[in-house]
């Protein structure tokens, strides 16, 4: 049927076999987890030091409490991102996805500027894996509406 | 090459061409554990805090998911079966298993990407989880697509075979992402982190997705061997009894 023996095919086989169970193995300890990173957090970014400043990136962290300032007439919107040891300054336009709140995770896509604040063009929220109904009394959060009602008083 | 096929040989003529009962069944089974696991999620669950009904979403997004990696490790099983014994069945099981795991994939990404949009903010972002769900997906629809350009059904076994314990590599690679890298993904939920009504829930839609894998799984395979009856009649008819063994 075909040309080639069984012994060399098999040959083959065996190589291609170890070839990718080594390129798994790598992919299991080596050091690819360290370089393909999703987001950096606030403390990561301002330990680059020169090299944040304008460079695109994706910044993750959690609103940080009592930062959030929405202004539904400009669709303009400013928080903080905390990690815990360190806060950035973010500024955002356009509508935050209905889950945005206080507290909640979020990661911004955008640059760092020299004035210390974070222009981020997309805004998306992170979910935790907690999923819990609402307690007694408390209707379902829709923050992006209470959101645009706060802004609008 | 008596080790090969055990449809093109002569036996295959005895082989019953009918779909056992119990199949359909199963179908029937599948479909109303559906419904009725839809009709408990619907009526039982309240609204979550963060995500209101949108969390209903993940009631069939999971367990997809779940069957999706069922369907892939079925593929491995069979994959290496055949290698091992070479004998037909293995390989069109292998077939039939990652023709459902390409379909259950497909539903994975569109569930959350539905899902997202709301939640996250976007329908898409090349977060570890997904890109390497992404990755499933091509793997194994260029698993299917290398069956459908190899004639050769001996070589489609062999080739196919190494493709499908190759590709089961990237499932352990996809379950592990959010806890291997950062990603905007959720890691996975355990019993302490969901509120035990809607534990209730996603239980009884991962018991009716099982049943549609198990039904689907069971109808592709009837189908491929079908296939390979008409194959080798068409095979016989072509080149003479004489011929089709060479």
């Amino acid at each position: 049927m075909s040309t080639v023996s069984s012994g060399g095919r098999r040959i083959g086989l065996v190589v291609g076999l170890v070839v990718v169970l080594c390129g798994f193995a790598y992919l299991l300890y080596g050091g690819i987890g360290e370089n393909l990173v999703y987001f950096v957090t606030p403390t990561e970014l301002l330990d680059k030091g020169e090299a944040a400043y304008d460079a695109p990136v994706r910044l993750g962290g959690q609103v940080a409490p009592g930062t959030v300032r929405w202004d539904a007439e400009a669709l303009d919107l400013r928080f903080a991102i905390t990690d815990g040891e360190n806060t950035i300054q973010v500024h955002s336009t356009g509508a935050p996805p209905q889950m945005f709140r206080d507290g909640i995770g979020v990661i911004v896509e955008g640059r760092y500027t020299r004035d210390g604040v974070f222009e981020s063009t997309n805004l998306m929220v992170k979910h935790s894996n907690e999923y819990r109904p609402p307690a007694e009394g408390h209707p379902p959060s829709e923050m992006y509406r209470s959101l645009i009602r706060e802004g609008e008083s | 090459m008596n080790e090969m096929d055990d449809l093109t040989s002569s036996r295959f003529s005895d082989m019953p061409l009918r779909q056992s009962r119990w199949v359909g069944i199963l179908g029937w089974a599948a479909f109303l554990a559906m419904v009725g696991a839809q009709a408990v999620g619907f009526a039982l669950s309240r609204p979550e805090r963060d995500m209101g009904h949108l969390q209903k979403i993940l009631y069939v997004h999971v367990p997809v998911a779940w069957a999706m990696m069922i369907a892939y490790f079925m593929v491995f099983v069979a994959s290496i079966l055949y290698l091992m014994r070479r004998k037909e069945r293995y390989d069109l099981f292998a077939a039939a298993s990652a023709e459902v795991g390409v379909v259950l994939t497909a539903l994975t990404l569109v569930l959350g990407s539905i899902w997202a949009r709301p939640t996250w903010g976007v329908w898409w972002t090349w977060d570890p989880r997904l890109t390497t769900s992404a990755i499933l997906l091509v793997i194994f629809a260029g698993y299917l697509a290398l069956r459908s350009y190899t004639e050769d059904a001996d070589r489609r076994a062999r080739w196919s075979a190494a493709v499908g314990i190759l590709g089961f590599l990237n499932v352990i690679i996809v379950y592990q992402s959010v806890r291997w890298w950062r990603s905007i993904h959720q890691v996975q939920s355990s019993p302490s982190t969901v509120d035990p009504s809607y534990a209730l829930s996603l239980r009884l839609n991962a018991i009716a997705v099982l049943l549609v894998l198990a039904y689907l799984v069971a109808r592709r395979y009837h189908a491929a061997r079908l296939e390979r009856v008409a194959e080798s009649r068409m095979e016989v008819a072509a080149l003479g009894e004489g011929g089709a063994h060479v």
